[in-house]
């Protein structure tokens, strides 16, 4: 570079030191341009929902429920649930991997809200649970699945699994933060997920479980989540349902925002 | 190197103001290891100053304490004017660092990076595309720009590295190793851009492993060695506390080594460090002039000196003469 362009480069007037919404806008940007430049992720994130979909309903339905049809009506608002549980994973990898290269000692070095990085991989989370959603959504509505919530319901239940999804994004968010390989990132966090996920009630009703299964089952928060799911879209969902489902995304915030930060910091 | 004015000057009391960096006994300790033990240092405003020292000296731990990246364990220091530890929010607006290993998202293109950084920074809409392609213009980087950084080579990823680094203008600028691992064409570019950036007012400093980096461009030199620092000065004052150059001897008969050492050492009055290899001796020299008496003085004496050749210091050489051990 020449020594002319050199001062036009430094020249440069400092803007005003931009908000803390404003940079998490921008690491949400960061998030939705990966979907761009990285389509590969949306094979998993789209594959995965679809299969467990059709594999449930049309392998296990009939023995479960009566009909592959009676089962869908039970088993959507849990799928839904379970694929946003899973999905938090990304954001845990790709943490990983950018601590690994670096890139967030840049960040870490800029004059910003230390959070907005993270509010950034909650944005690209809430867009996954959005795309692997509506896709879920869709083939239940082909198969003959019927929201007797309506409308209404449907966006409430969507609303309650963007929150479960937040509060499991900082469970991945801490793990990518102490974990340095992506891979482990993933194995470690599928292998408390896998049966918090199937000790629950998102496939079958507890009723046939052992009782000291069954007491883990009722109060597991996936469960709550799941029946709160099941009540929004079916439009029978009390205040409660609701309410109680909210209690594990809570925790899970309470506890582990401030443990990322304080990782994320100490570095 | 061409700084006489102020250069390689240090300020004296009462002129802080002119210090970017001043740093009194900074230290960091990973559990048993002590990284960093006890460095002060005074980076003049407008100076390229070099940090000199092989792997795990402690140079980059220095660098992250610096650039509120790591917290000391004890010690304080200020950049550009502010307490690193009371204030490290102004710190951060007033510096950037460009690490070791490229600290770019290489899922994105040249372009979004520095675009994403630009609006970090507070550019908005238009105006941070804009910074964004200057800055690409100016790095000559411009036919990469929507390119992912995946594919650019060691030298560009360098490249849009340090242009990251001046979306807004620093006030000093880290650069960790700023050329490890690129050839030599690319070390040359990176070498003119940080004159460049110099010769414009901005204070960088830097770290590197190579003594001729160094050399060719720092005003000032700070040798560190297992987390202390061990000299300072122009690259001019460090050589010549190592002498004019160093004396390298081979000797032919490995029996008459300890002899010939302790003619090296009577004649030159240096410390003579023997090679890894064990049959060659070297030593600083004060002179030419020196170096040929001594060589005399060995054949005078019957030992058979099968090669010798006179060479400005290595690193190694630098630090055995600083410290009396060698680098590694």
């Amino acid at each position: 570079m020449t020594d002319t362009q050199t001062h036009a480069l430094l020249g440069i007037q400092r803007p005003r030191r931009p908000s803390g919404v404003s940079n998490a806008l921008v690491f949400g940007w960061r998030a939705a341009l990966k979907f761009k430049y990285v389509p590969e992720q949306l094979f998993d994130l789209v594959m995965t929902p679809i299969m467990f979909t059709l594999l449930f309903t049309f392998v296990f339905g009939g023995a479960l429920a009566g009909s592959p049809k009676e089962y869908l009506q039970f088993f959507l608002p849990g799928i839904l649930v379970q694929t946003v549980v899973f999905n938090a994973v990304y954001s845990g990898m790709g943490l990983s991997t950018d601590l690994g290269k670096g890139l967030f000692d840049r960040f870490r070095s800029l004059p910003i809200w230390p959070l907005a990085p993270f509010a950034g991989l909650m944005v690209g989370d809430v867009l996954r649970h959005l795309i692997a959603g509506a896709i879920i959504l869709s083939i239940g509505l082909m198969l003959g699945y019927r929201p007797e919530g309506g409308v209404f319901g449907v966006v409430a239940a969507f609303l309650l699994l963007f929150a479960i999804g937040f509060g499991m994004g900082w469970v991945f968010i801490v793990l990518g933060l102490l974990i340095s390989t992506p891979m482990t990132v993933m194995t470690s966090g599928f292998a408390f997920l896998f049966p918090l996920v199937f000790a629950s009630n998102i496939m079958v009703e507890p009723a046939t479980m052992p009782e000291w299964l069954r007491v883990f089952v009722e109060v597991n928060p996936v469960s709550l989540a799941a029946t709160a799911m099941r009540g929004l879209m079916s439009g029978a969902a009390s205040l409660q349902d609701v309410a109680v489902a909210l209690i594990g995304p809570a925790v899970l915030t309470i506890l582990l925002a401030p443990t990322t930060l304080w990782l994320y910091l100490r570095r | 190197m061409t700084d006489t004015s102020t250069g390689t000057r240090l300020p004296r009391a009462g002129e802080e103001g002119l210090l970017a960096v001043s740093a009194r006994g900074l230290k960091k300790r990973f559990g048993e290891v002590v990284a960093v033990d006890g460095i002060d240092l005074d980076v003049p405003k407008g100076m390229i100053f070099a940090i000199l020292g092989p792997n795990g000296a402690g140079k980059t731990t220095l660098m992250r304490m610096l650039s509120t990246l790591a917290k000391p364990d004890g010690g304080s220091a200020a950049v550009m004017g502010h307490d690193l530890l009371n204030e490290p929010g102004e710190v951060r607006a007033s510096i950037a660092m460009t690490g070791q290993f490229a600290s770019l998202d290489e899922d994105l293109t040249g372009r979004d990076n520095l675009v994403l950084l630009a609006r970090l920074w507070g550019f908005r809409g238009r105006s941070a595309k804009q910074r964004a392609d200057d800055l690409l213009a100016a790095f000559d980087l411009s036919d990469a720009a929507t390119r992912q950084v995946k594919t650019y080579s060691g030298g560009m990823r360098r490249r849009l590295d340090i242009a990251a680094s001046l979306v807004v203008t620093p006030g000093v600028l880290f650069l960790d190793e700023p050329t490890t691992g690129l050839d030599p064409t690319a070390r040359q570019g990176v070498w003119r851009m940080i004159r460049g950036l110099a010769q414009s007012g901005v204070t960088i400093l830097l770290t590197t492993q190579y003594l001729d980096e160094a050399d060719q461009l720092a005003a000032r030199i700070a040798v560190i060695d297992k987390g202390r620092k061990i000299a300072e000065g122009t690259s001019r004052e460090l050589k010549a506390q190592t002498g004019s150059g160093f004396l390298h001897v081979a000797i032919h008969d490995p029996m008459q080594i300890e002899k010939a050492a302790a003619i090296l050492e009577a004649r030159l009055k240096h410390k003579v460090r023997r090679g890894v290899e064990g049959a060659e001796l070297s030593v600083t020299t004060d002179s030419p002039k020196d170096a040929s008496d001594a060589i005399a003085s060995l054949i005078d004496s019957g030992i058979e000196v099968s090669d010798f050749r006179l060479g400005s210091p290595s690193l190694d050489e630098v630090f055995f003469s600083l410290t009396g051990h060698d680098a590694s």
